[in-house]
Parts: structure tokens; C-alpha cells; sequence
């Protein structure tokens, strides 16, 4: 009974109201504007904090990020849903995390904080949101054109166990805060980084989010594929609920400031907006579901997820590093010909994995 | 003769694609699907339930076995 009550429309319903209202309240109590969660954003800081990119204002171990992935480890164990699995196509999914974090950081911006940036007002998100569902579409494209990564494997259960513990390490580096020579672990002083709630509400928050959205299988970018490609509804009514839930707490929080000029990290380079999160959303779908899923999944054993989110944390070290991530003055020197590039990239892995590629290249299944 | 397909190992959304393009091709008749993870157990549940297709879910050894009749 339990199994089938979290797999029902209320539930999604529920889950996208909590992941909302957390956000804002994330917000309030310590985290940057427009960002109470965004799953690049904190992968992103989770780089710079163990010196992966120097950038000196993205610099902090984000508890949430650990909180998804052990609630859903959670849930997991829990709902005897915990299995380990590996081996489709893995460096393919790096890659494809890489370039997802390529594209969110130049819009600066994952489809939870695009939805998290509208709530809060910022007019400048509706062309990453455009941009994202067209990235989406050229993913279905691919999907109808019979792209398939391959099937994964059963594996030990140990290789399951790889991305929790891993979390559990950076969790302790961010307790005990140990600072070598090199200046790692790295901790902004100012700017986004050195913003964030207090340690154990962020965690408790995420866990709970990570425990929700496994079992009713959240994901910001199937709500959109889905309701395209099969017209099912179910998920992107947790999408439309939680940024309902997280407009009107901000309007109760004194959060909402509508606008495109001087919104928090965000720019107004909207041809880049748009263009980043084609190749986020392009991304993400070919690699089966938005950044948070992609945690969650890593939780419940799925180490080709876990490949993806690594692939996103180094994605985040390059971004800042080869000065390709936007800045709220506008894309870096690199971000134009980034996303270009990224674009061409999942363009020919859509292509060559798919029935067009085997056609042209007279491959047989 | 029942017809069936194995989508175990398949990332989303593959497992629901293939299902609903087979129920689509048979319009009637009995599909048995095999299935390894929960996500896809309840995707391809609630797809088949949306297009009027009654759904059995019989579960072993961590593996789903849906019966998808018309």
C-alpha cells in the first residue's frame, strides 16, 4: 500500500509544494537569492570548495546536495528499491554531464533554479526556460529517432555504495573544515558561496526532499519530455506545484522582485540565456532526466547517474576555470562558443546513437 | 499468443517508449513486460492505466513482471 501511495498524482503534487516552499525558506535563511536550491549552482560550489576552480565567490561543500542523495539512499533501502547498476555507456554520460554544466553555468542556472529565479521575478529565467523545453524537444527528436545509451548492468553491491560515501566524506569536510597548504578546503568570504542556511536545516531539508523525490520519482526535465512524448501529465503537475508554492512563499517572504535589470546572479544576455539551457536541456535528456533526478538515481545505486553528476562537477571546474561560466555581468569570454561547441557535441552522440547514425553508417543492430 | 519485450538495463524513457509503441502496434490483446526498477514499473503502469489498458504487476528477485491486457 505504502509503494502505491507515493505514486499517485497528490503525491507529486505534495512533493513539488515541499521542494517549493523549502526553497524559499532556504532562501530566507541563509542561502543566495533565487537559489534556495540549484542543483548546478551547489555542484558547482562543491568543485570550487575542494579546488577544482578558483572562482573565490563559489567556493562551499552544499549540504543539500549530500541531503539528496542520502534521503534517497533512504528511500531506497527502505522501499527495497536500492540496486546497484552500471555499465551504459558511461563515458558518454560524462561527457554529457559535463556539458549540462557547461550550459546551466552560462545561464546561470539549473531547471530547478530556472523555475526558483521566475518565482522570484526575474524575467530573464523565462529565456532559459524557453530555452531549456527546446533542448528538451531536440532530445525527443533524438528519443522518437531511437537514441538508446545501451542497458546497464546488475553490479556488487558495493558499487552502489560509492556516491553515498563519497558524500559522507565531503559532509565531514565540511563539519570538521580542515585547511591544508594548498588552502583547500576552500570556503568563500563573500559573494554566493559564503551565503547558505545552517548546515544540519539545509541537510534535514534536502534529505526529505531526497526521500520524497525518489519515491515519486521527481524530475524537472521528464515533466516536460514526458508530456511531450507520451502525454503524461504526472510529473509536470510536481514541476507547475512547486513553482506555484515557491511564488507565493516568496511574495509572503518579501522575495518577489519582478524585473529583467539587477537580478541576483543572473544576466541579461538573453540570446545566452536561451542558449545555455538548450544545451542543458539537451543534455539532461539525452542522459535521462534533470540534475536532481540524476542525484536521486545515484542514491538508489545507478552509477552511470553518478558518472553524470562527476561529469557535472568537472564540468563546473572547466567552466570557471577556461572562463566559459557567465558572471551577472553578462556570458564569459568562452560561454558563446561553449555552448556552440557543447551543442555539436550532444548533436552527434543524439546522431551516431541513435537509428540515424546506424542508417548512415550501415551499422546493423 | 502473448507477445512480450525486456526492457530490463534501459534508462528512462526508453522502457515506456518501447511499451507504448508495441501496445500502439497490437492495439489488443496481452503484452507481458519485463522490468528491473520501480521507476519504470510505475511509468509504464501509469501510461498503459491513461490508455485504457489494465495492468497486473506481479514482483520477483527485485524484478517486475507486468501483465498488460486488452
Amino acid at each position: 500500500m505504502w509503494k502505491n501511495f507515493f505514486n499517485s498524482r497528490k503525491n507529486i503534487i505534495f512533493t513539488g509544494i515541499f521542494i517549493g516552499i523549502s526553497a524559499a525558506y532556504l532562501q530566507k535563511l541563509g542561502n543566495p537569492p533565487n537559489m534556495g536550491i540549484c542543483v548546478a549552482c551547489m555542484l558547482r560550489d562543491i568543485a570550487g570548495a575542494l579546488g577544482l576552480h578558483r572562482a573565490e565567490v563559489a567556493q562551499y561543500i552544499r549540504p543539500e546536495i549530500i541531503g539528496f542523495i542520502l534521503g534517497s539512499l533512504l528511500a531506497a533501502l527502505i522501499f527495497k528499491e536500492f540496486k546497484p547498476r552500471a555499465g551504459s555507456a558511461p563515458l558518454v554520460r560524462f561527457v554529457l554531464g559535463f556539458l549540462s554544466m557547461v550550459g546551466a553555468l552560462v545561464f546561470l542556472g539549473c531547471p530547478w533554479r530556472t523555475l526558483l529565479r521566475l518565482a522570484g521575478g526575474d524575467g530573464n529565467a523565462l529565456f532559459g526556460l524557453a530555452g531549456l523545453i527546446v533542448g528538451i524537444w531536440i532530445g525527443i527528436f533524438f528519443i522518437k529517432s531511437g537514441y538508446n545509451l545501451g542497458r546497464n548492468q546488475r553490479t556488487h553491491q558495493l558499487v552502489g555504495w560509492i556516491m553515498p560515501v563519497i558524500m559522507l566524506g565531503i559532509f565531514l569536510l565540511l563539519i570538521f573544515q580542515p585547511h591544508l597548504s594548498s588552502g583547500a578546503v576552500f570556503f568563500s568570504s563573500k559573494g554566493p558561496g559564503a551565503q547558505h542556511a545552517p548546515i544540519f536545516i539545509s541537510l534535514i531539508i534536502a534529505i526529505a526532499i531526497g526521500f520524497l523525490a525518489q519515491r515519486t520519482r521527481f524530475c524537472t526535465v521528464a515533466a516536460v519530455r514526458d508530456a511531450i512524448l507520451i502525454k503524461d501529465t504526472y510529473l509536470l503537475t510536481g514541476v507547475v506545484s512547486l513553482l506555484l508554492a515557491a511564488l507565493v512563499s516568496n511574495l509572503t517572504l518579501k522575495q518577489f522582485h519582478p524585473g529583467f535589470q539587477g537580478q541576483p546572479i543572473a544576466h541579461n544576455s538573453q540570446l545566452w540565456n536561451f542558449g545555455g539551457m538548450v544545451l542543458a536541456g539537451l543534455a539532461f535528456t539525452l542522459a535521462g532526466g534533470c540534475p536532481g533526478r540524476q542525484l536521486f538515481l545515484s542514491g538508489e545505486g545507478d552509477a552511470d547517474a553518478a558518472i553524470f553528476v562527476l561529469g557535472m562537477v568537472v564540468g563546473a571546474g572547466f567552466a570557471h576555470n577556461f572562463a566559459t561560466a557567465s558572471s551577472p555581468k553578462g556570458p564569459g569570454l568562452w560561454g558563446p562558443a561553449s555552448v556552440i561547441t557543447g551543442l555539436i557535441v550532444c548533436f552527434i552522440i543524439g546522431f551516431s546513437m541513435s537509428d540515424l547514425g546506424k542508417k548512415q553508417m550501415g551499422d546493423k543492430k | 499468443m502473448n507477445q512480450n519485450i525486456d526492457v530490463r538495463g534501459l534508462s528512462c524513457p526508453l522502457p515506456v517508449v518501447a511499451v507504448r509503441n508495441k501496445l500502439l502496434e497490437m492495439e489488443k490483446g496481452i503484452l507481458e513486460v519485463l522490468i528491473d526498477t520501480g521507476t519504470s514499473k510505475d511509468n509504464i503502469t501509469r501510461m498503459a492505466v491513461n490508455e485504457g489498458w489494465k495492468v497486473v504487476v506481479r514482483e520477483e528477485n527485485g524484478e517486475y513482471l507486468l501483465t498488460i491486457s486488452k
